[in-house]
């Protein structure tokens, strides 16, 4: 490691290798790519989010007094739209999967870096169409776009926002393929697949499932397509059609998409708890598989969502059993992630909170899904705020939560900079404290009988909504407070070198940020992923991180100058 | 670490023999994804087959086998001409010819097939009053009949969106060996993959044909 230059030429790493407007928009680096899809991303949030702030400004009063029934129903379809496939799916993979993936496997780029682009091109000109139809007025039918009400009774703009979800699904296909076969194809000398870290892992399991289960979707929403436009009657049972055949086709697809959301964030959190806790990995075949069997089992379970559909009862116990075995590897990633804490050495560093913060949040997510998965239970709570409740657990809480994490971590790579520790720790706490008071309430609400994705309710029910709106603004604070702290390092953060975590990883060898290609020299691998030294925690110091030398010198009143 | 082969800076393998491995998979998995979109139609048509047994067949007899066998057969000896195409490729410049040629008569073959498709069954179909909302009166009263034949259109005129692709892209491939833009044996892996595509398109047809003609 000492033959890297701490701070390499400008000329050498890939913002300022070339730094027109055309460079970045022709680009075929995957850092640059990763990049500008997250700055896509960002924007969509805060579209998404807005749709969020509405409906919890209705709900804190009993009365529709906000918006009406109709502004209601656009807003929360605005928000499962843009939150769902324009920000909750893309999230993890095309922003650290993009950047991360070649660095972690010792290659160049991506196996095909046009490819690469193209996602992003065919990912834009989705998002503006789905703008472009929730600009001119937006539609009532919920993300799920369910026939026969969005194939013949909805008005607003369904046929353009399905479209659009339909060419997204490109832009997911074209990234899963690039991943599957830069893994197979691209791993450096001695990077066999059980050094692998386990991020690529959860990456190769998600694209899996993304290039399996899109092409569902796609033919699902073409027939929507068709029906609206030519007649041709495959769900309005009045032309012919069978409108549940849209519910069974749509899940095949929308259950695998809910572990496209969640399994990249499992391959971060391995990353995160083994750097936080300087500990190897407990069990990491057990955890590489169980990636594998979620994307496997997350085929077959789609019936659950369809309990009171009226589907064949015997269907339903199957169904309810394969989605009681999911638990099972998500379990065993979860007591594997605690296992690795055991004897390590535990730094609670901002990426490490976040971590923990994870897995607090995956496990309420994740047993309230067992809960659901009863059959008879499932029918007292279907369609309430129990389920909101639930799935927001996994696919915001802890998904949004890992990206976060991952943000944290790998911002010292990624800009160079290191930033401010006390904000960062305080900004994970406030994000875990607003999340659980925004939505721990919705399980109660739920479970009491209020109805999902309705404007008005009981009075009764007025103080648990009252408290999941208050802790809106708290979630919100959470989310933005790092755009400020990591913006200002930005700009006058302290320089990272190469491996400010000290965190093993072919990444965390090359310079921060990665020059163009990659590595300055040619890459072999010699060690397991998370060989952590082993220490005797009774003999020597372990050696601090740069974060923490950075908050010494805070403490010490040094500036930067003196160190050097 | 080499430079990239590629001045541009857009390869990132070592050596060719790794790019063609990953360029193959890139096309299989790609293969893969088409196969999952007609999969849905097929689930589709399995589910009407189940729960209305009689609609789809009496919908089915309203088709006409003996024209999609005869599609069938074309769509099969331009499989076959592809094939040997993509081995001539292989061989080098000398047999550019075989290469082209098979292309070129593959690509005729498609567009006979779509002016049957079109021309003869569609046609007729639109007479009887199957097209939905275009046409006569929907004939048959069967439960299922009705959904059976939507996804017949459906899925075959998805199917044909697929055919004129396939058409053009070995239409294509034939012009660049016959001018020459496309140097041979050099880019007989981009002959191997139009190919592929080709094969793709008419192995669905080998399933679709009996899923919805031969029902009864």
């Amino acid at each position: 490691m000492t033959d890297i230059p701490l701070a390499p030429e400008r000329s050498k790493n890939f913002w300022t290798a070339k730094e027109t407007v055309k460079s970045w928009f022709l680009t075929t680096d995957h850092k640059r790519i990763a990049i500008l899809y997250a700055a896509t991303l960002f924007v969509f949030f805060f579209i998404g989010s807005a749709g969020a702030a509405v409906i919890r400004l209705e709900m804190i009063t009993p009365g529709a007094d906000v918006v009406s029934a109709e502004g209601y129903n656009r807003a929360f379809t605005l928000h499962g739209i843009i939150m769902v496939w324009f920000f909750l799916v893309p999230l993890i993979p095309t922003t650290f999967g993009n950047f991360l993936l070649p660095l972690m496997l010792g290659a160049k780029d991506l196996a095909f870096p046009r490819m690469n682009m193209a996602s992003w091109y065919i990912f834009i000109f989705s998002g503006l169409l789905a703008l472009t139809a929730i600009w001119l007025g937006g539609l009532e039918t919920g993300w799920t776009f369910y026939t026969p009400f969005s194939a013949v009774y909805a008005d607003g703009w369904v046929t353009l926002s399905i479209f659009a979800v339909f060419v997204s699904g490109f832009s997911s296909i074209l990234s899963g393929i690039n991943f599957i076969v830069t893994t197979h194809t691209l791993r450096a000398p001695g990077m066999t697949w059980f050094r692998m870290p386990l991020f690529v892992w959860s990456l190769y399991a998600t694209s899996l499932v993304m290039i399996l289960a899109t092409p569902v979707l796609a033919i699902t929403l073409l027939l929507i397509i068709a029906e609206r436009a030519f007649g041709i009657g495959v769900f309005d049972p009045s032309i012919g059609g069978d409108p549940l055949l849209f519910q069974h086709l749509f899940w095949f697809y929308s259950h695998p998409a809910v572990y496209i959301m969640i399994l990249p964030a499992f391959g971060v959190i391995s990353e995160l708890v083994t750097a936080g806790a300087r500990n190897r990995i407990f069990g990491y075949k057990f955890i590489a598989f169980s990636s594998l069997a979620i994307a496997v089992l997350g085929f077959l379970v789609w019936g659950h969502h369809m309990f009171t559909s009226g589907q064949s009862m015997y269907a339903g116990i199957v169904f309810s059993f394969l989605s009681f075995l999911v638990a099972v590897p998500s379990a065993v990633k979860a007591y594997n992630w605690a296992a690795t804490l055991y004897k390590g050495r535990i730094t609670l560093n901002t990426p490490f909170l976040y971590a923990v913060g994870f897995v607090g949040l995956f496990v309420f997510g994740g047993l309230t899904g067992v809960i659901l998965a009863a059959l008879a239970v499932d029918v007292h709570v279907h369609d309430t705020y129990f389920v909101t409740a639930h799935f927001h657990y996994i696919m915001v809480g802890a998904a949004v939560t890992a990206f976060l994490g991952a943000v944290h971590f790998w911002w010292p790579k990624i800009t160079g900079k290191l930033f401010n520790e006390t904000l960062g720790r305080a900004a994970a706490v406030l994000l875990w404290i607003g999340f659980n008071l925004t939505f721990f309430p919705q399980f109660i609400l739920g479970y009491l009988g209020m109805p999902r994705r309705y404007n008005a309710y009981d009075p009764e029910f007025q103080i648990w909504h009252v408290l999941s709106s208050a802790g809106t603004p708290i979630l919100a604070l959470g989310y933005l407070l790092p755009v400020f702290y990591l913006g200002w390092s930005w700009f006058k953060g302290r320089d990272a070198g190469p491996n400010p975590w000290r965190a093993q990883g072919l990444e965390w060898t090359t310079s921060s940020p990665p020059p163009k290609h990659n590595f300055l020299g040619p890459v072999k691998v010699t060690r397991e992923a998370y060989d952590y030294p082993k220490q005797d925690p009774y003999k020597g110091p372990l050696p601090r991180t740069a974060a923490q030398e950075a908050e010494d010198d805070r403490r010490e009143g040094k500036s930067a100058e003196d160190r050097r | 670490m080499k430079e990239a082969a590629d001045p541009s800076g857009l390869d990132p393998y070592e050596d060719g023999e790794t790019r063609l491995k990953a360029q193959r998979m890139g096309m299989w998995l790609f293969l893969a994804t088409e196969a999952m979109i007609f999969a849905g139609l097929f689930l589709s048509l399995f589910v009407i087959r189940t729960l209305h047994p009689e609609g789809a067949a009496e919908a089915s007899s309203h088709l006409k086998p003996m024209v999609g066998a005869g599609n069938t057969a074309i769509l099969i000896i331009a499989s076959t001409l592809v094939a040997l195409s993509s081995v001539a490729a292989k061989d080098g410049d000398e047999r550019r010819f075989i290469t082209w040629a098979g292309f070129a008569g593959a690509a005729l073959l498609g567009a006979l097939f779509l002016a049957i498709k079109i021309g003869v069954e569609y046609r007729a179909e639109f007479h009887e009053g199957f097209i939905p909302g275009a046409g006569p009166a929907f004939p048959i009263q069967a439960d299922g009949a009705q959904l059976f034949f939507n996804l017949y259109f459906a899925a075959t005129a998805l199917h044909a969106v697929h055919v004129l692709i396939g058409v053009l892209v070995l239409a294509g491939a034939a012009l660049g060996v016959w001018r020459r833009w496309l140097k041979l044996p050099d880019n007989a892996p981009e002959i191997e993959f139009c190919g592929l595509y080709w094969h793709l398109v008419d192995i669905i047809w080998i399933f679709l044909f009996p899923v919805l003609y031969l029902v009864g």
